[in-house]
C-alpha cells in the first residue's frame, strides 16, 4: 500500500496596482469613476484624521490610539465592496472603513480621549457595525455568529471581519474560522498583515509560510493580496462577498501591508525595528500609487489633490473643534447601560456615587 | 403535571420558550442529536430541527463568542458549556464582550443570551467536573449569574433567563439534576432574576444557601429545628445581581446568620454576603456571621470530596454553634 497525498493546497497572490502605480488591466475591476474617487477620498480622509490625531495626542489633547497610516486600503476597499446591510466587524486599524461606513469623526476623537460619547454612533451607522475589537481576535467569533444568524434568517447579508497578523495566533481566530467554515457562514475574514504585532515581527509570530494558508484547514478559499493595493483588496473582498451571498461560505484574505507608524502612541518602534525598513514601506504605501492610477485615467491632478486635502483638513478641523467644545456627558454615565433594567444594588451605588461627587465638588 | 426532575424541568422550559419564541435556539457540544450529555436538550433536535438544536464544534470560547454574534443579530441563543470546569475558556468572551456590549454601544447592541453549565460535585465525576466557581462569573458587571435549586424554580428561572435582555450564566447543580423530583405546574412560570426567595420563615437564625447546598441545608435545618428553634431559610437563586436586601432584612429580624457555600471559602459569594450584612445589618447581629464552605484547595477527586463539600453534620454543628453564641 503506497503512501499517498491526501491534501494539497496553493496560495494565490493578487496585485492589481503595483507600487509604482502600474495597473494590470486584465485584473482591473470595472468600477465607475465615482467609486474610484470615493475609495481614494476615503483613504485620504483616514490619513488626514490619523495624522491630526497623532499631533493632538502629542500635544496632550487626545489619549492613546493606534494609528492606521499606511493601512488605509483594506478597510476602505471593503467598505466600497459592502452593501448597507452587511456587517462591519473591525479590529482597531480600520479607521478608513469605519469612516466610509458613516462613523462621524467626532466619535473617533471622543473614544480615544477616554469618553464613552465615542460609543454612541448614529443609529443607522451602528446598526451594522460592531464597536472595534481591542481584545485581539475576539471579534472573529462574533462575525461567525452574525453570519450564522443571517444565513438562518435567509437574509442576503454578509459579514466582513478584520483582524491583524498577531490575531491569527489567537485561539478565537481559529475558532471563528472553524465555526464559520462548518456553518458555511457568509463571512469574509480579512487579516491585515502589517508585519508587526507591537514588537513581534511576522516571522516570530508564526512559522506558517503565509498567513493566508491558515484558513485552508477550515475549508475555505484563501488568498494573499497586496494590502497596499486598494484595487486588489476590492477585487478580493468583492469576490468573497459574492461567494458568501451565493451561500458558498466564508473566505479568508491576507492583506499584506505595513504599520508605518507606532503600534499605539504609547509605543516606540525605534526599540525594535530599523528606520530603513519603514522607509522601504513608505515607498509602497497605498495613497501615492492610487493617485497616480487616477491621474493616468485622467481623473486626478495636482489641483484636485490640493482641493481634496484642503477640504478634508477643514473637515477634520471642524471635527476637532466640535470634539473639544462638546460638553461631556454627566460623570455618572457608566451607571447607565449596565443591565437592561437597573438592579436596586446598582441604583444605590449610583446614588452613592452622586453623593460622593457632590462632596468632592463641595470640598 | 407529573413530578419532574431538574433535567426534565429545564428541558420543559427550553421546549416552552422555543415554541413561544422562534428566535430561541440551543447550541453547544452534543446538544443536538444526542440531546446533551445530561439529556437537558433531549428532544429539541427532533422538534425544532438542526438549526435550532445546533451541534457546535468543540470550543468553549467559540460557543459563547458565536452566541454573542447571534444575540446581536437578534437571536436568543441558549448555549451549553458541557461542564462548568471547561467554561473558563469562555471567560474572555464573557468579560470582554458579552457583559459589556450594551455599554460599549450605549445600548444599541445587546447580548440577550443564556450560558447553561452543569456545576458542582457529588456525582462521582472525573477531575475538572466538580467545581463551583459561580463567583468568577459574578465578578463581571453587566452579566447575571443564576443558580436554581429545584425542578420548579429551575424551570421558572430558565424561562426568565431566556426572556432576560442581558447575558445570563445559568449554573445547574448537577448533583440535583436527578436526585429528587418536584411538582411543576402545568402553566409556564417566570421567577424574577435578582430576587432571593425566603423558603421558610423563622425568627432565631437566618440560613442562606443556593444550588446543590439547599438540600443538605434543609435537612440540617429540620434536624436543628427539633431543638425548638425557629429558622429562616433563604435560597439566593440569583448570585449576580445579588439580592442582599432580602438577606439583610432577615438578619435584622433574627440577629444570626449562617451561609452555606459549596465553593472554596475565600473570595466567594459568602464573603460578599458577609460584607453586605456588615454594611446594612451589623448593629442587629447577636453572633458573628458564620460561613460553612469548601476549603481553599483544588477541588478533591470524588473519592474524598464528601467531607469537603459541607455535609449535613457540619451544617448542623454550625447552626447550633451560631445559635449558642
Amino acid at each position: 500500500m503506497p503512501r499517498k497525498t491526501l491534501a494539497q493546497f496553493s496560495i494565490e497572490y493578487l496585485q492589481v496596482l503595483d507600487e509604482d502605480g502600474t495597473i494590470d488591466s486584465d485584473l482591473e475591476p470595472d468600477l465607475p469613476q465615482e467609486s474610484l474617487l470615493s475609495l481614494y477620498r476615503g483613504m485620504v480622509r483616514a490619513r488626514e484624521l490619523d495624522q491630526r490625531m497623532l499631533k493632538l495626542q502629542r500635544q496632550g489633547r487626545l489619549g492613546t490610539f493606534g494609528p492606521c497610516t499606511g493601512q488605509e486600503a483594506p478597510s476602505c476597499a471593503a467598505a466600497l465592496a459592502m452593501e448597507d446591510d452587511d456587517w462591519f466587524v473591525g479590529a482597531f486599524r480600520e479607521l478608513g472603513g469605519r469612516l466610509m461606513r458613516g462613523e462621524p469623526l467626532t466619535n473617533t476623537l471622543h473614544f480615544h480621549n477616554g469618553w464613552e460619547e465615542g460609543n454612541l454612533l448614529p443609529a443607522e451607522v451602528g446598526r451594522r457595525m460592531l464597536p472595534f475589537a481591542i481584545v485581539v481576535a475576539s471579534q472573529c467569533l462574533h462575525a461567525a455568529g452574525l453570519g450564522f444568524a443571517a444565513k438562518q434568517a435567509g437574509k442576503d447579508e454578509a459579514v466582513v471581519c478584520f483582524m491583524g497578523d498577531g490575531a491569527t495566533s489567537e485561539g478565537d481566530f481559529h475558532e471563528g474560522l472553524n465555526f464559520a467554515g462548518v456553518w458555511k457562514a457568509p463571512v469574509v475574514f480579512v487579516s491585515q498583515n502589517n508585519q508587526w504585532a507591537i514588537s513581534i515581527p511576522r516571522e516570530n509570530q508564526t512559522a506558517s509560510e503565509t498567513i493566508a494558508q491558515k484558513g485552508v484547514a477550515y475549508g475555505m478559499p484563501c488568498i494573499q493580496v497586496d494590502g497596499n493595493d486598494a484595487l486588489a483588496c476590492f477585487v478580493a473582498v468583492k469576490q468573497a462577498l459574492d461567494r458568501a451571498r451565493r451561500g458558498e461560505g466564508p473566505t479568508f484574505i491576507e492583506a499584506v501591508t505595513y504599520r508605518l507608524m507606532m503600534h499605539t502612541t504609547a509605543d516606540d518602534p525605534r526599540k525594535y525595528r530599523d528606520e530603513a525598513e519603514e522607509q522601504l514601506w513608505w515607498g509602497r504605501e497605498p495613497l501615492i500609487r492610487f493617485q497616480k492610477y487616477l491621474a493616468d485615467k485622467g481623473l486626478w491632478d495636482d489641483a484636485k489633490e490640493e482641493a481634496l486635502r484642503e477640504e478634508l483638513r477643514a473637515e477634520v478641523d471642524d471635527a476637532v473643534k466640535d470634539f473639544e467644545s462638546t460638553k461631556p456627558w454627566a460623570a455618572d454615565v457608566p451607571f447607565e447601560h449596565v443591565h437592561g433594567e437597573k438592579h436596586p444594588t446598582i441604583e444605590r451605588q449610583h446614588q452613592e456615587f452622586l453623593r460622593n461627587l457632590k462632596e468632592e465638588a463641595d470640598a | 403535571m407529573p413530578k419532574l426532575t431538574m433535567v426534565q424541568a429545564i428541558n420543559l422550559a427550553l421546549h416552552e420558550e422555543m415554541t413561544r419564541d422562534e428566535r430561541v435556539l440551543v447550541m453547544g457540544e452534543d446538544v443536538g442529536v444526542d440531546g446533551g450529555v445530561f439529556r437537558v436538550t433531549d428532544g429539541i433536535h427532533e422538534t425544532f430541527g438542526a438549526d435550532r438544536a445546533l451541534d457546535t464544534p468543540l470550543a468553549e470560547s467559540g460557543i459563547l463568542g458565536t452566541a454573542i454574534g447571534m444575540a446581536i443579530a437578534g437571536l436568543r441563543p441558549v448555549a451549553e458549556m458541557q461542564f462548568s470546569g471547561f467554561s473558563y475558556l469562555m471567560m474572555g468572551q464573557w468579560e470582554g464582550n458579552a457583559t459589556r456590549m450594551r455599554s460599549r454601544t450605549q445600548g444599541q447592541h445587546t447580548c440577550p443570551l443564556v450560558v447553561r453549565m452543569p456545576y458542582g460535585g457529588g456525582v462521582r465525576a472525573l477531575e475538572h467536573h466538580s467545581e463551583s466557581r459561580e463567583a468568577m462569573y459574578a465578578t463581571c458587571p453587566g452579566g447575571k449569574v443564576v443558580i436554581p435549586s429545584s425542578p420548579r424554580n429551575a424551570r421558572a428561572l430558565m424561562t426568565a433567563a431566556i426572556r432576560d435582555e442581558d447575558p445570563v450564566v445559568f449554573m445547574e447543580p448537577k448533583h440535583s439534576y436527578r436526585s429528587f423530583r418536584e411538582e411543576v405546574p402545568e402553566a409556564s412560570e417566570v421567577m424574577e432574576i435578582g430576587k432571593a426567595e425566603v423558603v421558610r420563615e423563622g425568627n432565631d437564625l437566618t440560613i442562606v444557601g443556593w444550588g446543590a447546598m439547599m438540600r443538605p441545608l434543609l435537612k440540617a435545618a429540620d434536624e436543628v429545628a427539633k431543638d425548638g428553634v425557629s429558622l429562616e431559610i433563604i435560597d439566593l437563586l440569583t448570585i449576580s445581581p445579588l439580592d442582599s436586601d432580602t438577606v439583610c432584612e432577615s438578619v435584622k429580624k433574627t440577629g444570626r446568620c449562617v451561609i452555606v457555600q459549596e465553593a472554596p471559602r475565600s473570595f466567594g459569594v459568602a464573603s460578599e454576603l458577609i460584607a453586605r450584612i456588615n454594611d446594612d445589618a451589623l448593629m442587629y447581629l447577636e453572633a458573628p456571621v458564620k460561613r460553612l464552605t469548601g476549603y481553599d484547595v483544588v477541588t478533591p477527586y470524588f473519592g474524598r470530596e464528601k467531607s469537603y463539600i459541607p455535609p449535613v453534620s457540619r451544617i448542623v454543628g454550625g447552626l447550633r454553634e451560631t445559635l449558642a453564641f
